[in-house]
């Protein structure tokens, strides 16, 4: 069981408001740099990307005033570290109809840490299309990669100690926004 | 569930809806150009058949290599076990070669379960099917393909089949497929009803979890699903109904009789069908009979048993984590447990 | 020979006493014997009962030397405290001739350790079809007065009437294992609710009984002696009490593990709990425990049946059928019987040893522990309890169901016409 739920000495480092401008800051970047983002498909990383993937994209239709496809890649069974836990109950895919042949797929998390997860997620993509080209939008980036993977597309950037944790809250799935930043509990 | 797949009565409700929810989403992989996920990459899965099954194994087969398991075909016909090698013998032979799991089909009721508790070998040891005894995937292909039907696909999603009425006709004496889904329904909350003659119920059927008929027209009513079990024609010799055309007349199901089926109502079968005893032609291929879906979702099922039982972690691997307990393997849903952490 | 002074004995679980043998007989009983250069063992309080005499036992020899072998089998009733077996004919070849129950007898004589009575088969290779010469193996040094194809039913009506007749002659008796075969084709275990769960096939308790009904009217028509062998259900129990209502010269026995286990333990699909007669269920096993206190049940007879390693470290349908059980016997019976109150240790005397003794003709054995008798004695420590270990088996098979399971009673000596076969647990 993780442990940041029951930590109280963990403080918001981003509260609702900020969240949803940085979002909407990453979503005038994204139709900035992909030149107004018609070919764009926002795949979320379940659980919280998929969320954060969902409000982009009404930016991005506000912004536009096109319809965005937006669907969910979940990336646990090209985990590296599948071996290392239990089996984990698998989230759902859900690629837009058209597909990413030839798009541009713009992949969103919500904390960007080791970077693992980002390559599971390429390598998922890798079987189920081919894209023009794939960005990264994170709401957090942390830190402490593992591998040579940067984003496109940064809500903020957060530097951290590997014995801090930071926990992304979002009101579709835990009724509020919030960011937080607390230190990690030694347990057992 | 723990390390095996032995018996469908093994299952809790949770640990079935596991199963299937996982084995919906598994389903999803078999519509992508790449029908293929990299789980299970390095994973040795033998497929040790001492029946003949081509059905159940292609089927595991497929799982498996869609799951990136390396897959060795083991058949007892030509093989040593028909020169007198014990399945003892056999076992240890496939542990020397350092298998994950084995996927074990045998004429011998238990045989599973000895393979799994008594010493022989550390490998999971999944059942594909154990003379007279159980057959958990393939109750596992039927509750997925009920709840696909009776539910929906996304609506079923977490969900059991409480309430359903599943009846089951025919040779309920000689069908693990019986057992198995007896077991598993009843775990799902549904309601069964076992019709046959009764030469062909057991012994002791009083006290399994369901209700029992001599009669199946007046169950067909209130049906919301049909499941024909296979009737082997030699079961007439030994007597246990006196000939073919009166099993048909009084147990088989026919249109006449699918017609008084409620209108959502589905016919089921596990294959091979003996079409003019249990099931006439027209029955069988209509579009209410899910014979088809069922093969396609014994895939799904049997990836997503796969991945639950061998995609985690082996102990020699267990490295601290802060998150999970190490020590045993389990069916708990974990998605909740996932942070920001772990990534 | 020399004397020993059993002294401080429960002789049949009475007051203590002294037994004072003297080469092969019993020549005194009462306290306070003089020791008088005797060889004194202390007792103790330990309980002194007469030979057990198992009228069932399995010892393979010849043929099956590699699960079992008379030498061994020998020292395995010695250690549960038998003076006398009776070996059953479903060796190879089978015992269906003068020239094999004299082999058998033979080495039963060298081996020392029990005294062996043979067993002769009742058709000619128990195969049920031609009586096989009853009268030639009778007067064979082997004496042989019970017959059996145990292992096979006599299910041949015209058969097993002619076979009770037969052996009028010489009173002998045959031993009957019913079970009706068609009844019982590709049977594993009892039929009932855990055979319907675990899809092993069933034996109903019908295919005992029926076969039991016909033998005991089958008796009283021709008027013969009939035995039944290893009673496993509550309905036999029914027809032998009737039976012996109406005056039918019936006797019946019941093994130790039918005194003990069910059905329920088959769940572990672990062939050690595979037998023939199958263990039936809790209701079946108080019925028979009922039954041997009341006396319905004559005897308790082990059918002791060693098997190799191999032939039960398998599945289920594969493994051979049966449990050794000469050196747990007497323990389970005292769990079963005994220490439930069903039955004192003179009736554990009588149905151990007295009456086998009698159902099989057996000389010498199964006599009153009184002054003048053939000093064959087992002294048993009813006071202990401890764990099976089949690694201390004298027996050359350690398919024993009770392995790790705690019991009572442990014999500490056996003495065979005053020789020791047994002293302190140890063989000598």
């Amino acid at each position: 069981m993780d442990t940041q739920n029951t930590q109280s000495d963990a403080r918001p480092v981003l509260e609702g408001p900020d969240i949803a401008r940085v979002l909407t800051r990453i979503a005038h970047e994204i139709v900035e740099r992909a030149k107004g983002a018609d070919d764009v498909v926002l795949l979320g990383i379940p659980t919280r990307g998929v969320f954060l993937a969902q409000r982009l994209a009404a930016k991005l239709e506000q912004i536009t005033e096109r319809k965005v496809p937006v669907g969910s890649l979940d990336i646990t069974m090209y985990r590296d570290d599948l071996r290392m836990h239990p089996p984990r109950a698998l989230a759902r895919t859900e690629i837009p109809g058209d597909g990413i042949d030839g798009r541009l797929v713009v992949l969103v998390d919500d904390v960007l840490f080791s970077g693992r997860t980002i390559r599971a997620a390429l390598d998922a993509l890798n079987d189920i299309g081919r894209p023009r080209a794939v960005q990264l939008a994170v709401l957090v980036d942390r830190g402490h990669r593992e591998l040579p993977i940067r984003a496109d597309y940064v809500g903020k950037n957060l530097p951290t100690s590997l014995r801090e944790t930071v926990k992304v809250l979002l009101a579709e799935e835990d009724g509020r926004d919030t960011v937080l930043l607390g230190a990690k509990r030694t347990s057992q | 569930m723990q390390r095996h797949l032995i018996s469908a009565a093994d299952l809790t409700r949770d640990d079935a809806v596991l199963i299937l929810d996982t084995a919906e989403e598994m389903a999803r992989v078999a519509d992508r150009p790449i029908k293929k996920l990299p789980t299970l990459r390095g994973r040795t899965v033998v497929n040790l058949f001492f029946e003949d099954s081509t059905r159940t194994r292609i089927s595991f087969e497929a799982a498996e290599k869609r799951l990136s398991a390396d897959v060795i075909n083991f058949t007892a016909k030509g093989s040593s076990v028909s020169k007198g090698e014990s399945l003892k013998d056999t076992a240890q032979t496939l542990e020397a070669m350092g298998v994950d799991a084995v996927v074990i089909r045998h004429g011998a009721s238990g045989a599973p379960y000895r393979l799994a508790t008594s010493g022989w070998i550390d490998a999971h040891v999944i059942n594909a099917g154990d003379g007279t005894h159980q057959h958990p995937t393939q109750a596992l292909l039927d509750a997925f393909t009920m709840r696909r039907r009776l539910v929906g696909r996304d609506a079923g999603l977490g969900q059991d089949l409480s309430g359903r009425r599943i009846t089951i006709v025919g040779d309920v004496l000689h069908s693990r497929v019986a057992r198995s889904n007896v077991d598993l329904l009843h775990t799902l909350g549904a309601e069964v009803t076992l019709v046959a003659p009764p030469t062909l119920l057991p012994v002791g059927v009083d006290t399994w979890p369901c209700e029992v008929s001599y009669a199946l027209d007046s169950t067909l009513t209130k049906s919301d699903a049909v499941m024909m079990l296979r009737v082997q024609r030699e079961r007439m010799n030994a007597a246990f109904f006196p000939t073919e055309r009166e099993y048909s007349r009084r147990y088989g199901l026919d249109g006449d009789r699918m017609a008084r089926m409620p209108e959502h109502a589905i016919v089921m079968h596990p294959g091979p069908m003996v079409r003019g005893m249990e099931i006439t032609a027209e029955v069988a291929d209509s579009d209410r009979c899910t014979v088809i879906e069922q093969v396609a979702n014994g895939v799904s099922i049997r990836m997503a048993v796969l991945y639950l039982l061998l995609g985690g972690n082996e102990p020699a691997l267990a490295h601290p984590s802060p998150t999970t307990a190490l020590t045993t393997r389990r069916f708990a849903p974990t998605a909740e447990l996932r942070t920001t952490e772990e990534k | 020979m020399s004397k020993i002074l059993i002294r401080g004995a429960k002789v049949l679980g009475g007051e203590q006493q002294d037994v004072l043998i003297d080469g092969e007989t019993i020549t005194q009983v009462g306290a306070g014997l003089s020791a008088d250069g005797a060889e004194v063992v202390e007792a103790d309080g330990k309980i002194l009962l007469p030979g057990l005499v198992d009228l069932h036992t399995h010892l393979r020899e010849p043929g099956r030397e590699d699960s079992e072998t008379v030498l061994t089998g020998t020292r395995a009733a010695a250690s549960g405290g038998y003076t006398s077996v009776f070996a059953m004919a479903n060796t190879f070849p089978v015992a269906d001739t003068a020239g094999v129950v004299e082999q058998v007898w033979r080495l039963g004589q060298e081996s020392g350790y029990c005294d062996v009575q043979p067993i002769g088969a009742v058709t000619v290779g128990l195969e049920g079809q031609k009586l096989a010469e009853l009268g030639a193996m009778h007067e064979s040094a082997a004496g042989v007065t019970v017959f059996s194809d145990d292992g096979k039913c006599v299910h041949d009506a015209v058969i097993m009437r002619r076979a009770l007749e037969y052996v009028k002659a010489f009173d002998g008796v045959v031993a009957q294992h019913a079970q009706e075969p068609r009844l019982t084709e590709g049977a594993q275990m009892n039929e009932g609710v855990v055979s319907a769960e675990l899809g092993l096939g069933g034996w109903p308790a019908v295919a005992e009984e029926s076969i039991i009904a016909r033998d005991v009217l089958l008796a009283e028509h021709v008027g013969s002696r009939v035995h039944i062998c290893h009673l496993s259900t509550a309905g036999s129990v029914e027809i032998v009490r009737w039976a012996k209502s109406r005056g039918i010269r019936v006797t019946a026995e019941v093994t130790p593990h039918h005194l003990l286990l069910t059905d329920e333990l088959v769940r572990s699909y672990d062939p050690v709990y595979k037998v023939n007669p199958p263990l039936r269920t809790e209701r079946d096993v108080m019925a028979l425990r009922e039954a041997l206190a009341d006396g319905t049940i004559d005897i308790v007879a082990t059918d002791h049946a060693p098997h190799p390693h191999e032939d039960k470290d398998c599945e289920w349908a594969a493994a051979a059928m049966g449990m050794v059980g000469l050196e747990t016997a007497l323990s389970v019976v005292q769990e079963t019987m005994v220490d439930t109150g069903l039955l004192d240790w003179a009736g554990v005397a009588d149905r151990m040893s007295f009456t086998p003794a009698r159902i099989g003709r057996a000389e010498g054995h199964g006599r009153p522990v009184s002054a003048g008798e053939p000093a064959n004695l087992t002294l048993v420590d009813s006071a202990y309890r401890g764990p099976v270990d089949p690694a201390g088996f004298a027996s050359r098979s350690r398919n024993t169901p009770y392995e790790g399971r705690e019991l009572p009673g442990r014999v500490t000596h056996t003495w065979l016409r005053g020789k020791a076969t047994l002293v302190d647990g140890k063989l000598t």
